[in-house]
């Protein structure tokens, strides 16, 4: 019985001691976080410039264009997941180490969430405002992304840990990560859009929270496995 | 069983047999190929509703078919491959991809062929059609991250777990794309019902699905057969194979 106790305060420790690590060292490069936030506003600016500036049809398009450009945001900021800490080393050291490899992915997953998609859910009103987005509909949205970035994390760092040995990442990288993150987009979209229409949106976000539950459970497999991989080379 | 198992491993053995068993596939799949066209094309009557340009089916739903268990194979491969370290099944993993990806761009391909009399499209936003396109870059994805790296072992495995996690989404994927949208025709042939057409039209269907299996078959072996031939070349087995020639 003492010997689970342990085991549950030693993961603890790791989650909390990786978290703080990572924030501590992405506070020191200050751009890289926020880089792809003033990307996912210049692709949503990009849309009325590209289409037509008429609110009616902005308002319709909004939801596929603010979650399209979150994704692409994800995908643009999924390089300070284990680029650096490959580079120096400190990878090679915490697969390592005794400690389970599985909190400590889970605690850099979601470092990485905080980092990335905790400020877009945070920046998506004002640009769901400028897409003249009802009221309903930003709430939604922000429901949607709250839910589904943190799956787009999991997600993208299966992709992030099977090329980080590699040399030229970016293309290949939104190549294998694009086509798993088709239910999300498909499922968070729907849900802002329903509740435009006035409908419930409870349904939408059930299977959100599902995709989010088997993403925690199971990504974390993936991710240090593609890891064992990449550092065995 | 066992023994089989590791039997099969041995690159040496599997090119020896596979050597024995690539004509007598060969010649079952032209035969079956042959059989299925002519009575698919010439004798199957003609759809009350479609009329003759149904008959791409004959060679839609086979593609269908295998772009479909061919991804399942490849994942099934590449996870004996992960496991157990077998160098045979990561060789068929590799060997899957490409020709799965075919299979699905020919499903497509011919998917759009049939809507433009049919839907008056080439192409529609449906559910079927959509994730056959993401099983297509599924596919694109195995196939570039296995070129991607320049160590074998590596590339194999990473492209393995790639596969892996696909399989996982595809059903996944499946259902979501069904929510969204749905136009085409539930599937034409299952296991558990009695088909809804006559059985002049599904025999030669079946045919045509024993054949592109077989085709299959044929050409996994052959690309098998040249990589393995690659992997192995320092090896003594291949060089007496170059000597005998």
């Amino acid at each position: 019985m003492t010997a689970q106790v342990d085991v549950k305060q030693v993961n603890q420790g790791i989650f909390i001691a990786m978290i703080r690590r990572d924030m501590t060292a992405a506070f020191r490069h200050p751009s890289d976080l926020i880089n792809p936030l003033i990307f996912f506003v210049v692709v949503v600016t990009l849309f009325p410039l590209a289409v037509t500036p008429e609110s009616d049809f902005l308002r319709e398009i909004a939801p596929g264009v603010l979650w399209v450009s979150a994704l692409l945001a994800t995908l643009l900021s999924l390089d300070m997941l284990f680029q650096s800490d490959f580079q120096d080393g400190t990878l090679e050291q915490m697969i390592l180490s005794p400690q389970p490899l599985y909190a400590s992915i889970l605690a850099k997953v979601f470092t990485h969430w905080l980092l990335s998609g905790l400020p877009l859910t945070l920046l998506s009103p004002l640009l769901a405002m400028m897409l003249f987005l009802s009221a309903d509909g930003t709430q939604a949205l922000m429901l949607t992304l709250l839910l589904g970035t943190p799956v787009l994390s999991f997600i993208g760092a299966i992709g992030s840990a099977l090329t980080v040995g590699l040399r030229k990442t970016g293309l290949l990288l939104s190549l294998l990560v694009l086509p798993l993150y088709i239910p999300v987009l498909i499922f968070a979209s729907g849900a802002v859009q329903a509740a435009i229409a006035g409908l419930p949106i409870v349904g939408h976000l059930a299977l959100l929270g599902a995709l989010l539950a088997l993403a925690v459970v199971l990504a974390p497999v993936a991710i240090s496995t593609a890891l064992r991989i990449s550092l065995s080379g | 069983m066992w023994r089989w198992f590791h039997k099969l491993g041995s690159p040496k053995w599997f090119y020896a047999i596979s050597g024995r068993w690539l004509p007598w596939v060969a010649v079952a799949s032209i035969l079956l190929l042959v059989v299925g066209t002519v009575w698919a094309l010439l004798f199957a009557p003609a759809d009350y509703q479609q009329g003759n340009s149904y008959r791409i089916i004959y060679i839609h739903v086979p593609a269908a078919f295998l772009a479909q268990s061919v991804y399942v194979m490849m994942a099934v491969a590449g996870a004996i491959g992960l496991i157990w370290k077998m160098k045979l099944a990561d060789v068929m993993a590799k060997c899957c991809a490409p020709i799965g990806a075919s299979f699905t761009f020919l499903a497509l391909v011919t998917g759009a062929v049939w809507g433009k009399p049919t839907w008056g499209a080439w192409w529609v936003w449906d559910a079927r059609l959509t994730s056959m396109l993401v099983l297509l870059f599924l596919y694109l994805g195995v196939v570039a991250l296995q070129s991607a790296f320049t160590d074998r072992n590596q590339a194999a495995r990473a492209s393995a777990l790639l596969s892996l996690v696909g399989l996982v989404n595809i059903p996944i994927i499946k259902y979501s794309v069904e929510w969204w949208n749905t136009l085409h025709q539930p599937a034409s042939l299952t296991l558990t019902e009695k088909p809804a057409m006559p059985a002049d039209m599904w025999v030669p269907l079946l045919i045509m699905v024993a054949g592109f299996y077989c085709f299959f078959t044929v050409v996994l072996l052959m690309r098998a057969r040249v990589e393995l031939l690659d992997r192995e070349r320092r090896t003594g087995w291949v060089k007496d194979i170059i000597k005998a020639k």
